[in-house]
């Protein structure tokens, strides 16, 4: 028994003639809440979907809980780990009939209907999202941030172990980000959910998740704390971006800052080099 | 209990009243006039010619057009699910020219008169058999779903089927000319009982197995990735309700020939009233299909009587007016997607 409770070993997954991870380990404690973060084409959607079992592996494993992922079949892996996509799904559906979905996984063969518990467990998740004054609606009169809040009920009432998000925040205004992410950190902590997302915005990255794998070129180039992975040197190398990184006054943690081409060019003038 | 399955319940019950009334109003039509007050001291007279007409004639013609409009419009429903897609219908994948072509060959080259009546279903049957295999196995290759991929090749396949039929209709007699035409355009008059017990049976069958993957098909909405996500495994239900859904239409087709529109129409109809859950979807179009061509057929055979016109006339014309008329009454509220 090791107290990890995902962990990845030399995970090798990709396209038939196209891009592949080139062996990914890493290992994330149960209630951690970790995010990937890498540059467009570095493997984080890969990674993510090697993991929630839509690529199938070429080579290495995935444990969760002690328990080889390969082996689960599609529906105890539904029971298991949950996944929140970049885009938020627009049926035709109210978001009580697609929040319920989430208990699919539960269904047996010939039952039709959902039973009492269901509903109930569907109705718990929808008032902690805070979406339930908007059951009877359907999908496309909500706002993306509300779609995205259905979303994550949905995954939720499948009862995971592990949440997988892409990218949940990125189409979404800073009001709507904050509240996803401060939702996502509560459930993290209240029910001591592991939670492992893809999140671009760095600075997001830094405020909301206590471990970071950053990825380049199909590997993990660094993992750690925020306040290791997101250094200036570290980001430079990665985005082959300059950059600037404080901390934040408030939370302590790292802020990145992007410098525009022509301040560069009239620093390098002045001074020769860049100062940070 | 839940609104939404109240009136559920109740839209059943009034597609089954509407469905019995539709039954009985067949009854009495045609050239033996029987009023509605008669039928019952009638069906008492067993020896009389109108019980014959009733039992042997008219109540087997409407359990068939029961059965084929249901069957149609539960494939159109099943297939409008699983390719995401609310323009396909049982005839798009190319079955009805398959068999179309099939019935063609056999006419053209006399196989009816050798093998005996039973000869024109089972070439349109074959046909439509052979179209699924070539659909089916063409976009299941290397183990894929692409469901993209079988559409088009359904499309393409109803074209060479078209195609090669023109070919032999341009060669042959005046004679199989007018067999063809009069097969392709649609009729329910099946003289066989056992054809017609056939069609019943798959009807209620393929409504049964399709319901087992009703909240499959609802995840499915949502698309194969997300459904996985939600433990459904969307190859297997793809597949399944794939060959359903075509052996329901190549049934149809054998018995009934082609009879277009009521798995596009009907399905689209059942969706703007209820939604498109497929727990409702399922049931409300199966209904809905059979109640559409009883209906149809009334028209078929009343409209110029004593002929009677190809039903594929008035589903085609009918259907296609109503669904217009329902759209647009339709544009203001909420928006529809598969």
């Amino acid at each position: 028994m090791t107290s990890d409770y995902l962990k990845i070993e030399k995970l090798t997954c990709g396209y038939n003639k196209g891009f592949k991870l080139k062996g990914v380990s890493f290992s994330l404690k149960q209630g951690a809440l970790a995010g990937i973060i890498g540059p467009n084409g570095s493997g984080k959607t890969t990674l993510f979907k090697g993991i929630s079992g839509h690529l199938n592996i070429i080579s290495g494993n995935i444990h969760l809980h002690n328990i080889n992922i390969n082996n689960l079949k599609l529906k105890q892996k539904a029971k298991k780990i949950a996944v929140v996509s970049q885009f938020p799904d627009a049926a035709d559906l109210t978001v009580e009939d697609y929040v319920i979905m989430g208990r699919l996984p539960y269904r047996e063969t010939f039952q039709f209907f959902e039973s009492r518990k269901d509903v109930l467990i569907a109705r718990k998740y929808m008032r902690l999202t805070g979406i339930y004054e908007h059951r009877k609606k359907h999908l496309s009169q909500l706002s993306g941030g509300e779609q995205q809040l259905a979303s994550i009920a949905q995954a939720l009432t499948q009862e995971p172990d592990l949440l997988l998000m892409d990218e949940p925040t990125s189409h979404l205004d800073i009001t709507h980000q904050v509240q996803i992410l401060n939702l996502i950190q509560r459930l993290n902590k209240e029910m001591n959910l592991t939670v492992l997302m893809i999140i671009h915005d760095l600075n997001l990255a830094a405020e909301y998740c206590e471990y970071l794998i950053m990825m380049k070129q199909g590997a993990i180039h660094t993992k750690g704390t925020p306040k290791e992975v997101l250094t200036y040197d570290k980001i430079e190398q990665v985005y082959n971006t300059v950059v600037v990184t404080q901390n934040n006054p408030l939370s302590d943690k790292p802020a990145v800052f992007l410098v525009s081409e022509n301040i560069l060019k009239e620093i390098q003038r002045k001074y020769g080099y860049i100062q940070r | 209990m839940n609104n939404k399955y109240i009136s559920w319940i109740l839209f059943t019950l009034l597609l089954l009243l509407l469905l019995i009334a539709a039954a009985l109003l067949s009854l009495t039509m045609g050239e033996a006039s029987i009023s509605l007050t008669d039928l019952v001291t009638l069906l008492k007279e067993k020896e009389s010619m109108e019980y014959f007409i009733l039992t042997q004639i008219r109540l087997p013609r409407i359990i068939l057009a029961f059965s084929v409009g249901g069957a149609l419009s539960l494939a159109g429903a099943i297939l409008q699910g699983i390719f995401r897609n609310p323009l396909v219908e049982p005839y798009t994948l190319g079955i009805s020219g398959g068999a179309a072509l099939g019935v063609a060959i056999s006419i053209v080259f006399g196989l009816q008169t050798s093998i005996g009546i039973f000869m024109l279903p089972v070439a349109g049957f074959t046909g439509a058999i052979i179209t699924i295999l070539t659909v089916g196995i063409l976009g299941f290759l290397r183990g894929g779903t692409d469901i993209n991929k079988m559409l088009l090749i359904g499309v393409m396949i109803s074209f060479v089927a078209s195609s090669a039929m023109m070919f032999l209709m341009s060669i042959t007699t005046s004679d199989n000319l007018h067999g063809i035409i009069f097969w392709i355009m649609g009729s329910l008059d099946e003289p066989n009982k056992t054809l017609i017990q056939i069609t019943l049976y798959s009807a209620i069958a393929g409504l049964l197995i399709s319901y087992i993957f009703a909240r499959p098909l609802n995840a499915l909405i949502l698309g194969q990735e997300k459904a996985a996500y939600l433990g459904i495994n969307s190859k297997t239900t793809i597949r399944l309700l794939f060959i359903a859904a075509s052996l329901l239409t190549g049934i149809c087709v054998s018995v009934a020939g082609v009879i277009g529109f009521v798995g596009l129409v009907i399905p689209h109809l059942i969706r703007l009233i209820t939604g498109s859950d497929y727990r409702f979807l399922l049931i409300g179009s199966f209904l809905g299909g059979g109640l559409f061509l009883i209906l149809s057929d009334i028209v078929a055979r009343s409209i110029i009587s004593p002929n009677e016109l190809p039903i594929g006339v008035i589903t085609g014309i009918a259907g296609g007016i109503l669904f217009i008329i329902v759209l647009n009454q339709n544009k203001n509220k909420k928006k529809h997607d598969i």
